[in-house]
């Protein structure tokens, strides 16, 4: 079983739901990324999303554009971040990790040498911004024969069809994006949530995590009595666009709210 | 050739190239606009008013013209010009935004948004948009906006939002990222009016095809005018839609050859240019397959031209795969050379190209003096010149 099913397994048998920090690998400078990924599992998060920074993050909103600008300035490209998710990996074996990106830079790598680099970075999941299922098929059989999940998007203009087509193709868990819009965009209509999440699981046995628009303690809470996991992202990032200056300080705040959200969740 | 060329397939393939690669987001909207395309595209009604707005508003068709003088300069090939620089707002970017606009309006959609680089499509896109009474927003890189103020000023005349884009380079791809980003935002109710043959499937098949009446003229006057079809065409390529336009039409005729011209900036040698299909690799960008400007951790590299429209790091996936199969060749021209292609035709025939256009006029000085005194080159005019005045006579240290 792969790291992500057992996460989902054991988290289903504790009766909780999973909460997903997402941060951009290498922003505000590679060193912070790998002591941060530790202090947030402490913190007790499930699964993390390290973002993989694109010099053209197309679905992504000003905060994490910017956060992408950071790191790329340092250099981080694709091979850095799965470097960096190695070095977590040391001494961390068993917090399923996804790098979430777009399609070029493992394009330019090469769907089988970055198949191949992330099964020796040992991460659990792969969720592609810009690569529909229509697109994929080559790519997901060699992450699955390496025991890697490929993770895909489901909006909320999916139909049912789509849906089906994404539980198809897709393993680990599925991610509904909240709204239509960016990353960071205003916020999230539970109720229009609470409705879709209903049609999507009419039509996958896949675990569902939302993210796009959850900002607080509050909307953390009420995504996870609906959902089976909450992502956090462009929250968090913000903590460290406002204090570049002092790096640990946006580090103590971005331990700070997802405690709180953990609190909420479980409460 | 024995079978007839029919790229891309269903799913917007030219071989390996083109496709749909965009957020999940995205995917109904391009899925509703295919169909509409695909209906529309042969409904007589609205192929009829195309061919009237194509005809009154736009001014079409566009001459032919023979540049007898440059021919005989240059001593080789004959050379004859397509006037698209004589249509309406100055360039070929309005055959597009009027058949684009014609759609949303039949889709329903109330709200027009489009990327812009020179500012050639953000006016072509004004202009329709306020024709049609429909709201407009332009995205343009910060960058952009700085150098082509004239185009920025017009399009806010024609009653368009110019929205400087901040991110990135600050140019024409970050201006596609924030427009998609708007749509993905604005879905409902918005029309993308993506202006040159890339982004994901439909549009570079759909813009082609709204492009393609530049060559099926140019073939019909040429029969007309030299009762031949010419030996080869000669068309500047930064998207590549005035290209697309002029090739399609002839890519079954095998004897006619097919140059597209890239801009090499300050030298290929440099890496200070915007040649993708001349130096670059495939990758995806804005939702498709195709060569690109990037490094080899995936990352686009900034490009460099003269030529606000020629600055981009990518190319239209239907290029990548002529040039993959040795249809058409792709050449470049650097900043330089441009300039001599801009200074020939306004001396030699008193005609002002386009800093793009005159790419093409450049690699038409070297071409045509290879050639027979009988043979035919056909160089897409694809713009007027008025719009870089400015730029040119900075770049030769001239005080206006």
């Amino acid at each position: 079983m792969s790291r992500l099913a057992a996460k989902f397994a054991e988290l289903k048998l504790q009766g909780r739901k999973a909460l997903i920090p997402f941060i951009t690998a290498g922003d505000p400078y590679p060193a912070f990324t790998v002591p941060l990924m530790h202090k947030m599992v402490a913190a007790g998060v499930d699964i993390i999303e390290l973002g993989a920074p694109f010099s053209d993050p197309m679905a992504d909103g000003p905060v994490i554009q910017r956060a992408s600008e950071r790191a790329l300035a340092h250099k981080v490209g694709l091979s850095k971040v799965l470097a960096l998710a190695a070095e977590f990996r040391r001494q961390d074996q068993s917090t399923p990790l996804v790098v979430m990106g777009y399609l070029n830079p493992i394009e330019i790598m090469g769907y089988e040498a970055f198949a191949n680099a992330a099964r020796r970075a040992d991460i659990d999941g792969v969720l592609t911004v810009d690569m529909p299922p229509e697109e994929c098929a080559n790519c997901v059989v060699l992450l699955r024969e390496r025991e890697v999940d490929q993770i895909f998007l489901l909006a909320p203009n999916s139909g049912p069809e789509r849906i089906r087509q994404m539980d198809a193709a897709g393993s680990g868990y599925l991610y509904y994006v909240s709204l239509k819009g960016v990353t960071g965009a205003g916020h999230l209509d539970t109720g229009e949530v609470e409705r879709k999440l209903l049609e999507i699981r009419a039509n996958t046995q896949l675990p569902i995590c939302v993210g796009f628009g959850v900002k607080d303690a509050e909307t953390a809470a009420v995504i996870a009595k609906l959902a089976d996991g909450v992502v956090v992202g462009s929250a968090l990032i913000s903590k460290i666009e406002q204090h570049l200056d002092d790096p640990l300080q946006a580090e103590k705040e971005i331990i700070a709210l997802l405690q709180s959200m953990r609190q909420a969740m479980d409460s | 050739m024995t079978a007839k060329y029919d790229m891309p397939d269903a799913l917007g393939h030219f071989g390996p190239y083109g496709g749909i690669f965009v957020a999940e987001t995205l995917m109904p909207a391009i899925t509703e606009l295919n169909q509409a395309y695909q209906h529309y595209l042969s409904d007589q009604d609205f192929v009829a008013e195309l061919d009237a707005d194509l005809k009154h508003y736009v001014g079409r068709p566009s001459p032919l013209y023979h540049a007898e003088r440059w021919s005989r300069e240059l001593g080789g090939a004959q050379i004859y010009l397509k006037r698209e620089d004589l249509n309406h707002t100055g360039a070929h970017k309005v055959n597009n935004t009027v058949g684009q606009a014609l759609l949303a309006k039949r889709m329903g959609k109330t709200r027009i948004i489009a990327e812009t680089g020179a500012g050639q499509h953000g006016v072509a896109t004004a202009t329709v948009a306020a024709r049609l009474g429909l709201e407009c927003v332009v995205y343009m890189g910060a960058v952009d906006v700085a150098r082509q103020s004239l185009n920025v000023y017009r399009m806010k005349l024609l009653g368009a939002t110019v929205v400087p884009v901040q991110s990135g380079s600050k140019t024409l791809k970050d201006a596609l990222n924030e427009a998609l980003r708007d749509w993905v935002t604005n879905i409902d109710h918005t029309f993308y009016i993506i202006g040159t043959v890339a982004g994901p499937h439909p549009y570079p098949a759909m813009v082609r095809d709204f492009q393609a009446v530049i060559g099926r003229e140019a073939k019909q006057q040429c029969l007309e005018q030299a009762g031949r079809l010419p030996d080869a065409l000669v068309a500047c390529v930064g998207g590549g839609s005035n290209a697309i336009g002029l090739f399609y039409p002839f890519i079954d005729d095998a004897g006619v050859k097919m140059f597209g011209v890239e801009a090499a900036g300050d030298g290929i040698e440099t890496g200070r240019h915007s040649a993708p299909l001349s130096a670059g690799r495939p990758g995806v960008l804005h939702g498709n397959r195709t060569y690109l400007m990037a490094d080899d951790d995936g990352e686009i590299i900034e490009t460099h031209s003269i030529s606000a429209g020629l600055d981009y790091p990518g190319v239209g996936p239907e290029h990548a795969w002529l040039k993959d199969s040795g249809r058409a060749q792709y050449v470049s021209i650097t900043d330089e050379e441009a300039l001599g292609g801009f200074h020939a035709l306004t001396k030699m025939e008193g005609i002002i190209p386009a800093l793009e256009s005159s790419h093409a006029m450049a690699y038409v000085s070297k071409l045509a003096p290879t050639m027979a005194k009988d043979q035919i080159i056909i160089v897409n005019l694809s713009g007027r010149g008025d719009k870089d005045m400015q730029t040119i006579a900075q770049y030769e240290g001239i005080k206006l």
